[in-house]
């Protein structure tokens, strides 16, 4: 579903990413892991179109990057740090915007039934500017999947939720693994990682160091090898 | 094509539809619109003749200066929670943003003449126009240009840390030959409008300018906004 080829990122002199190879098969959740600064942040951005690779290729659906960016960004779901939401909107109005914005039909409905999944519908129509960040984030996740993408890339989504609100992203993750769609998700908690995910990817100075697999692995495996990997030295 | 004005109208309804919500720009335009006519009506005596030659000036002052206020807060405001980058990952072309974006301030700009040109002239006593039908086409070519060539400026400048000191640099030698040629055309339809052929020439100079801007605005736009 994804393939990225000798993905390199330069910014000023700095080398960001330094020839990532990553394949990740369609209706896989993979967790990319990495100390701060590893380049994690940018591969997702790279992923999502919105910044350009300095060399290498980039393929999604068997789509190259390059020639067919317009027909990927219809299948990418995106959910960066920042919430992409309009302050003064209501969740409703926001996601019926986002809705527009890929041309879905019936968008109401949906953003409807999505904010009441992700647990906000007393809030529906309430300025997003007077909710916790814990709320944003719930209703930046409804907005990253108003379209139904076959390509889901989170950004370290489990930022700032109580256990409530983590337990409804990981269902919401989970429903959409089921409609096959493909998880990309950058993230420190591990719990998280080995709760939901497949597959591990650490990423380390721009570097792709380790692909593993966490199917009946624990969390405390995981926190083991990446500190093995990660503090031990790998580069 | 559909597709271009289906989403250029969506940014732009989002835009107005934000304004109407948060009343931050067009309130701003409306107020400064009538303190430059406020001030300029004590400054010139309304009752000489003299005076009525100062009205094309004003009218274009106050569409620049509240133009710029308006323009300023476009790609800004898209800027708090990174709402343009949604908007750039989305499939929308980005050319059919900035025609959004240029619908929504064309759409207040034209607000604002309506309410600051009446207020003018009412002010200043005067009644006698040339021809009301020339004088709405030089102020819609006019402020169409003006607002085209700002929007994507805007969008450029968004990127600066100091975009509202930019865009004024940038703005003011790009459109000079409109806002010239505009306050030409203006001056004669108001007050002379037997030299009509000349307003003419000068709106078929605005509308040339127009046009050939606007397009290269719509085909460089996607460079301008790069992340």
């Amino acid at each position: 579903m994804i393939v990225a080829r000798k993905l390199t990122k330069q910014a000023d002199d700095k080398f960001i990413l330094r020839g990532i190879d990553l394949e990740i098969n369609k209706g896989e959740t993979v967790a990319i892991l990495g100390p701060n600064g590893a380049g994690k942040s940018t591969l997702l951005k790279v992923l999502a179109t919105l910044i350009k690779p300095t060399s290498g290729l980039v393929s999604i659906k068997g789509l190259e990057m390059k020639k067919s960016q317009h027909e990927i960004r219809k299948l990418l779901g995106y959910l960066p740090h920042s919430s992409f939401l309009y302050d003064h909107f209501t969740p409703l109005e926001n996601l019926v915007f986002y809705g527009a914005a890929y041309g879905m039909d019936h968008i109401e409905e949906k953003a409807v039934s999505l904010i009441s999944s992700v647990g906000l519908s007393f809030f529906l129509n309430e300025p997003v500017k007077n909710f916790s960040r814990g709320m944003v984030q719930r209703v930046a996740i409804a907005r990253a999947i108003i379209h139904d993408p076959e390509v889901l890339l989170l950004d370290e989504p489990h930022t700032g939720l109580d256990q409530g609100a983590a337990d409804t992203l990981n269902s919401v993750i989970l429903t959409m693994k089921e409609k096959g769609t493909t998880t990309l998700m950058v993230t420190h908690d591990f719990k998280q990682a080995a709760e939901i995910c497949e597959r591990a990817v650490v990423i380390k100075n721009g570097k792709l160091i380790a692909n593993f697999c966490l199917n009946g692995k624990d969390v405390n495996f995981l926190h083991s090898k990446y500190t093995e990997l990660v503090e031990g030295g790998a580069s | 094509m559909s597709g271009f004005f289906k989403n250029a109208f969506l940014i732009a309804k989002k835009d107005l539809y934000s304004e109407l919500r948060t009343r931050q720009v067009l309130g701003t335009m409306i107020i400064f619109s009538g303190l430059v006519i406020l001030v300029f009506s004590f400054a010139f005596d309304p009752a000489q003749n003299t005076t009525k030659a100062v009205i094309p000036g004003v009218i274009w002052v106050i569409i620049v200066f509240s133009g710029i206020l308006g323009l300023n807060r476009s790609f800004i405001s898209e800027q708090r929670n990174d709402t343009m980058q949604a908007l750039l990952i989305s499939p929308m072309d980005p050319s059919s943003i900035y025609f959004g974006k240029l619908l929504a301030n064309f759409t207040m700009i034209l607000i604002v003449e309506l309410v600051s040109v009446p207020f003018l002239f009412l002010l200043f006593d005067f009644h006698s126009i040339g021809s009301v039908g020339y004088f709405l086409l030089v102020l819609f070519l006019g402020s169409f240009g003006f607002i085209s060539i700002g929007t994507f400026l805007a969008a450029l400048a968004a990127n600066s840390k100091s975009s509202e000191m930019l865009l004024p640099l940038l703005l003011f030698p790009v459109t000079s030959p409109i806002l010239i040629g505009a306050v030409q055309a203006t001056k004669i339809i108001l007050s002379n409008i037997e030299k009509l052929p000349d307003a003419v020439a000068w709106m078929q100079l605005i509308g040339a300018y127009d046009v050939i801007f606007f397009v290269l605005c719509l085909i460089l736009v996607e460079y301008v906004m790069e992340v």
